[in-house]
């Protein structure tokens, strides 16, 4: 049997107030846009998160166990679920309560803490771990660290930190002449397991699927039921990763996006050789057949692959280093408060809007950012951080 | 005395120092009996100017013939080619543009009062041919003794007004392509503004350092050159107190465009070898310019991000607040006609260091001066002046001193013996 295995990614960042500027320094310690966020939050809820998980409902309801999906929820989206649109975290609950839904565990503040602070990277995938579990009543197994950002120390500090799988890019550098369509075990680990992406499908619905000048353009579920078919012989595991909003928010409902999912169960099952898996049942059922050695960090970010989209100009690497260097501080004056906010500002996004790769011709960034021009985005969070050292310094000198 | 007047900015709507100087110098005219009617490509209803007349060419309804048009870019060469005005292009680009935009008087011809932005866009050569025409239009009904221009875009109008009028021209040189561009000038903006220099009959400079760019880079007699410097509005309106500051650490600023003529680079790279030696010392750069995403970045690749910000274009009480902040004004300009700044910056209490090659340089004799490009002694310059309160104290009073003798009141009767000189029998 070859499993499909969907995992589906549910992030939205607390954005910054861009009009925080340094007059507000010293004066004002709010750095959130709270209406664009509920806006931003409601927006997407109506278009995604409640007609979609609708939809996975009716399938999971219809298929009776066969249609079998996994989640990743980050705490900062679910934050802010539970303040502008509760009813989206009742509609998740009533997912996992079918049994046919894993929720994948993350650092809670989608950050890139990993690549900076180990003991923070740890403080953040726990709490992610006991906000999952009191939700949805079930201890996750499975892991992916944000933008699935990964290499070997990752998987060995995961494995170290109990879980049974690690979802990753099955990035060419990595993989070379080799499918992702097997599950690898990462060098240096014994019992934690690889999921690799299968980016070409994955990136078929995500990023093409409404793209007229595809040479596949109209996608039909028949085409790509048999295009996920054809592995048949060559693989074990199929996964396809992607962020949940591609479906309604990425992917518009007009695209036929909604129409598409609805009949991609039935169309997948056609062939008896296949079934739906999630992350932990994948790897519960199949051996490692190689080892999967990344030294360098991959993520599934942009053509490269790298976490080149969150760091490598100078304003981005300034900005990380100056948050980071904060965490002693923050984690001595034992304010709560002080400590979400701050945790908050470790977000990746507000990495990713400083990325000046494309900005002379715009591209898919542009569509996530809701600066003008990366040095804006630099701009407005250094002014937050700088009153945030600030502020900390007064509490902890008291 | 009546003089009519052409300027290209007029408060509230400026981009630069050039209309908060017009307006000083109107005001100052004003007490001493001049009746001024200053002439703006585009006129709202908000400008200030009570005490002088004020019209819009875009209010005037001339009648601008193509017979006009052809006529005055006979007469004034540069206008000949009317290319849009839009620097960094290739040879190929320009090509592209010049097949498509390259301005023909019919063009200029179709223009109606709504195109006239008054700003400085791509469109600004159709507009100073169109205002030139206008201002002609009105100088051969309005009497007047006396003609003034200021700056090379109003060149071409004053040239017009002298030769229906048959009236001196005085031209006004607040800043030279040379100041904005280094070497690297447009040739066109350049051949204008050397023709309203020939044309003149009394040129109007506001430094001597301007005067001397004028006579070596233009080739003009420095006899008919006369030094006006400007001066500056002494108004507070924050009152003595400081604005309190959120933090402890001193305040070094920088305000003004962030484009090469005003050497923000050199700013920058003098922080980061302050902040080496006295981590306790905090920059702030405010304005906006072609400069500013590279300026960010470099900040940002020197690591001093927790210590330098960037506060963008302020404008109205932001100006006093952040010079109300401020412990040390920095102006490290590559070129500078004159550089209002400083002053202002003293009117706070706030010592400045000015670089060698600005205009107000010769009038502040107490302040720190410095080669723009000499970063090691700007650094040391200003770890010297947070760390010496007597001296810092020292070059704001003499700063004060200078404040006190500069009056729009007293740079105007210098204008106003220029005019005299040039209306002759006039008393």
């Amino acid at each position: 049997m070859i499993s499909v295995c969907f995992y589906f990614q549910v992030h939205q960042p607390m954005r910054l107030d861009q009009r925080y500027t340094f007059f507000d320094m010293g004066r004002k310690h709010h750095y959130r846009d709270d209406r664009a966020n509920a806006e931003i939050l409601r927006k997407v809820a109506h278009k995604c998160y409640l007609p979609a998980n609708r939809l996975m409902l009716d399938l999971i309801r219809e298929f009776q166990g066969d249609f079998r999906i996994s989640y990743s929820i980050t705490g900062v989206a679910l934050e802010q679920f539970q303040e502008f649109c509760p009813e989206v975290l009742d509609t998740f609950r009533a997912l996992a309560d079918t049994g046919c839904v894993e929720f994948i565990a993350e650092t809670y503040y989608h950050s890139l803490s990993f690549l900076f602070s180990r003991e923070e990277f740890k403080r953040q995938v726990r709490k992610h771990h006991d906000v999952m579990t009191e939700l949805f009543g079930r201890a996750p197994t499975a892991f992916r660290n944000t933008e699935l950002i990964y290499n070997n120390e990752l998987a060995k500090e995961v494995e170290r930190m109990g879980y049974k799988t690690i979802l990753t890019e099955g990035a060419d550098q990595v993989l070379g002449w080799r499918t992702p369509n097997f599950v690898y075990q990462p060098a240096g680990c014994e019992k934690i397991k690889a999921l690799l992406k299968n980016y070409r499908l994955s990136d078929d619905v995500a990023f093409r699927f409404s793209d007229r000048n595809w040479a596949e353009w109209p996608l039909t579920t028949e085409k790509y039921a048999r295009w996920v078919h054809d592995v048949a012989g060559s693989g074990e595991v199929i996964n396809l990763f992607m962020d949940y909003e591609t479906i309604g928010e990425h992917q518009w409902a007009d695209t036929g996006i909604f129409d598409f999912f609805r009949s991609l169960p039935r169309a997948i099952l056609a062939h008896r050789d296949f079934q739906f898996r999630t992350p932990t049942e994948t790897t519960a059922n199949l051996d490692p057949v190689a080892q999967l050695d990344v030294p360098h960090f991959t993520s599934w970010a942009d053509l490269e692959r790298d976490v080149t989209a969150w760091l490598g100009n100078p304003m981005q690497d300034q900005a990380a280093e100056l948050a980071y260097a904060l965490e002693d501080a923050v984690q001595g004056c034992g304010d709560d408060e002080m400590e979400a906010t701050w945790r908050e500002m470790l977000t990746s996004d507000h990495f990713y809007y400083m990325c000046t790769k494309w900005f002379s011709d715009g591209d898919v960034h542009k569509y996530f950012n809701p600066y003008e021009t990366p040095h804006q985005a630099f701009i407005v969070y250094m002014n937050a951080l700088n009153d945030f050292a600030l502020e900390l310094k007064t509490k902890t000198h008291q | 005395m009546r003089v009519f007047m052409f300027g290209w900015e007029f408060p509230p709507f400026i981009s630069g120092g050039l209309g908060t100087a017009c307006l000083g110098l109107t005001k100052g005219l004003a007490q001493h009996n001049v009746d001024v009617t200053f002439v703006l490509p585009r006129m709202e209803s908000n400008e200030e100017g009570r005490h002088l007349t004020l019209l819009g060419a875009n209010q005037i309804h001339a009648k601008v013939g193509i017979q006009d048009i052809r006529e005055l870019r006979e007469r004034v060469k540069m206008l000949e080619v009317l290319s849009p005005l839009r620097p960094y292009i290739t040879d190929t680009e320009y090509q592209s543009i010049v097949q498509k935009e390259l301005l023909s008087s019919e063009a200029v011809l179709s223009m109606d009062e709504q195109d006239f932005s008054g700003g400085y866009g791509s469109n600004l050569m159709a507009e100073i041919v169109r205002y030139s025409l206008i201002c002609a239009h009105l100088a051969h009904k309005e009497d007047f003794d006396v003609i003034h221009a200021h700056d090379w875009m109003t060149a071409p109008a004053g040239m017009e007004a002298k030769r229906v009028s048959g009236k001196p021209l005085v031209m006004h040189a607040h800043a030279l392509e040379f100041d904005r561009s280094g070497e690297h000038v447009n040739q066109q903006i350049y051949d204008i503004e050397r023709a309203g220099f020939e044309a003149a009959d009394r040129i109007i400079a506001v430094s001597h350092f301007t005067k001397d760019t004028i006579v070596k880079r233009y080739a003009i007699d420095p006899a008919k050159i006369t030094v006006v410097h400007n001066a500056v509005s002494k108004e507070r309106r924050l009152g003595q107190l400081r604005v309190e500051k959120p933090f402890r650490e001193k305040l070094v600023l920088f305000l003004g465009r962030i484009t090469f003529q005003k050497g923000p680079d050199y700013f920058v790279e003098a922080a980061a070898k302050v902040i080496k030696k006295q981590p306790n010392v905090r920059f702030a750069m405010a304005g906006s310019g072609d400069m500013f995403n590279r300026m960010v970045e470099r900040m940002a690749e020197l690591r001093i991000a927790d210590k330098f910000h960037f506060l963008g274009f302020v404008r109205g009480t932001d100006v006093e607040r952040i010079y109300a902040m401020s412990d040390l004004y920095v102006m490290p300009s590559v070129s500078e006609p004159f550089g209002i700044t400083p002053l202002e910056a003293m009117v706070y209490n706030v010592p400045a260091i000015v670089s060698k090659q600005s205009g107000v340089a010769e009038m502040l004799d107490g302040a720190v001066k410095i080669d723009f490009w000499d970063v090691d002694r700007l650094a040391d310059e200003i770890l010297d002046l947070l760390d010496n309160k007597e001296r810092a104290d020292q070059i704001v009073q003499q700063g004060l001193e200078t404040l006190k003798r500069t009056k729009w009141e007293i740079a105007a009767e210098h204008v106003l013996n220029v005019y005299r000189e040039l209306a002759g029998g006039w008393r």
